[in-house]
């Protein structure tokens, strides 16, 4: 793989931020999971330091002391050309159920209208991408996800709903998300995924991480709601696929 | 336990933070004048991370259902003991049965109340900072007890301290933020000359302004902020972000707080005026 020019400054007293070029390509993405990988492992030890990835860049945060910058700067430059044998682990394809019944989808058939498509086919195409996870953030377990087909391109609501529920399964412009809980929100609502993708009683809190991918799949409501009953007494199984075996 | 009899405006628990999950999109939390959560617990010789509460505007009513110490520090809200005023950075002894409670707020807009080894609430994620839905509240309510260690026996080595008075500073630090390169001569003069006011939308997620200088068109990818990261947005409003903020966003990062100017503004409330200084 092949490096990439990168600029590094200072973000206040504690962080330093690393960018790539102002693209969003999944080649991009993989070189900075690689560099964090290789400074996590070598350099900019965890807890003391913290690893924010997102779309093109990566920001170093540290927990305690004041960074020196002057310091770190030749270091940083002189890692990201040392990383070339790190390698990738553990990404995986996360399978999500949705259920897009129009109880759930309040937007759906309007949605489709928008796009001139049946809702059958917006249904089809929602679930036949795989999306990748360029980025978790917003709110806790709030993925943004790249690769909705031009197809399902549609702008977001005129005016924004004060309450979107959790678990909502949204498009806009190039995006599609879940809403992890409760929030304000101004995407079309097309469905509900049944698992939850945030829950603090884990101890890794949200299941997917930076650079591994979705698809969606359909669940009737019956599928659905015998996934949170499952959920609720913690045997309902998440599908997933290794991508770096 | 101490029994919240009344809570207050907006009454939460806070340590020094939630690390190690924002690539989960989990805001650091923790407490928003991190001067004054310093000072409280070191009178009472307090470990750094132990949990004390910040009360918000207009403080609760408690009380103590065993002894121990206390220490108050940030805004001066008139605290009363059994009805007796007690003042800030000075430790207290507490007997069982005692009631504090808050008057008028007369400066700074969060209070600290510090006790001794800490509230034991529940440790989620690696702190004990609300903050919903990590904690299962975001606020505390009537009738709630929060757990602590009783203590009797603590003879302090200081008893009372004087702290750096910062609660009518209105020049906050600033350094360059990300996108600072790309702002107009005119949005810079207007940054460092205009005085600024804090607009009603202010809370633990961010502190929104009310005068607003020319907006940013500038298109940028999702990418992290930080407590005290200052947004511009594209019709021109600032929003300062806190320790509740997001993790990640997509308005240029224009300024970023020095970790003291988040303090002052911590003390701040709507209408309050603040200048910034690079």
């Amino acid at each position: 793989m092949k490096n990439y020019t990168i600029s590094i400054r200072q973000f206040g007293l504690h962080a330093i931020l690393v960018e790539w070029p102002k693209i969003v390509e999944e080649d991009i993405l993989l070189d900075i999971l690689k560099f964090s990988r290789y400074l996590k492992e070598n350099h900019l030890l965890e807890p003391e330091w913290e690893f924010i990835p997102a779309y093109n860049s990566l920001t170093l945060v540290s927990k305690g002391s004041v960074v020196n910058f002057n310091e770190l700067l030749p270091k940083l430059k002189k890692w990201y050309n040392n990383k070339k044998e790190t390698v990738i682990q553990n990404r995986h394809l996360w399978k999500l159920p949705v259920c897009y019944d129009e109880e759930f989808g309040v937007d759906l058939i309007e949605t489709a209208n928008k796009l001139q498509i049946s809702v059958d086919k917006l249904i089809t195409l929602h679930t036949s991408s795989v999306y990748t996870v360029y980025g978790i953030g917003f709110l806790p377990g709030f993925m943004y996800l790249g690769g909705v087909p031009s197809e399902l391109e549609v702008p977001r609501r005129a005016t924004p709903r004060p309450r979107v529920p959790k678990g909502a399964v949204a498009i806009a412009g190039k995006q599609t998300g879940i809403y992890p809980q409760e929030s304000p929100g101004g995407w079309n609502i097309i469905g509900s995924c049944s698992v939850p993708m945030f829950d603090s009683k884990n101890d890794d809190p949200c299941f997917v991480k930076v650079g591994d991918k979705i698809q969606f799949y359909a669940i009737s409501k019956g599928e659905y709601q015998l996934h949170l009953i499952e959920n609720e007494v913690g045997i309902y199984q998440i599908e997933k696929l290794e991508l770096d075996a | 336990m101490l029994k919240i009899l009344k809570p207050g405006f907006f009454t939460t628990v806070q340590d020094c933070g939630r690390f190690g999950y924002r690539d989960k999109g989990v805001p650091v939390a923790g407490v928003m004048d991190s001067y004054a959560g310093s000072r409280v617990n070191a009178l009472l010789e307090n470990e750094e991370s132990a949990a004390v509460m910040e009360i918000t505007m207009t403080g609760p009513t408690l009380e103590f259902q065993a002894e121990t110490f206390i220490v108050l520090g940030g805004a001066e809200m008139t605290a009363m003991l059994n009805n007796s005023p007690i003042p800030n950075y000075k430790v207290i002894k507490i007997k069982k049965g005692d009631v504090l409670s808050y008057g008028r707020l007369e400066r700074g807009f969060r209070s600290y109340l510090a006790i001794k080894d800490g509230f034991k609430t529940a440790s989620i994620l690696g702190s004990r900072s609300f903050y919903f839905p990590v904690t299962k509240n975001s606020c505390i309510k009537s009738l709630d007890s929060l757990p602590y260690t009783p203590a009797g026996d603590f003879t302090p080595k200081i008893s009372e301290m004087k702290v750096d008075d910062m609660l009518d500073e209105e020049s906050l630090k600033v350094y360059r933020g990300p996108e600072f390169d790309e702002l107009t001569d005119k949005q810079l003069e207007e940054l460092f000359t205009k005085e600024f006011s804090v607009a009603k939308e202010n809370n633990r997620m961010a502190y929104q302004l009310n005068e607003t200088i020319d907006g940013s068109n500038l298109s940028m990818l999702t990418s992290a902020t930080l407590p005290g990261t200052i947004q511009l947005t594209p019709s021109g409003k600032l929003i300062v972000l806190m320790k509740d903020g997001q993790s990640t966003g997509g308005y240029p990062r224009i300024l970023q707080l020095a970790e003291k100017a988040i303090d002052i503004l911590s003390q701040k409330k709507s209408g309050d005026s603040i200048r910034f200084s690079l």
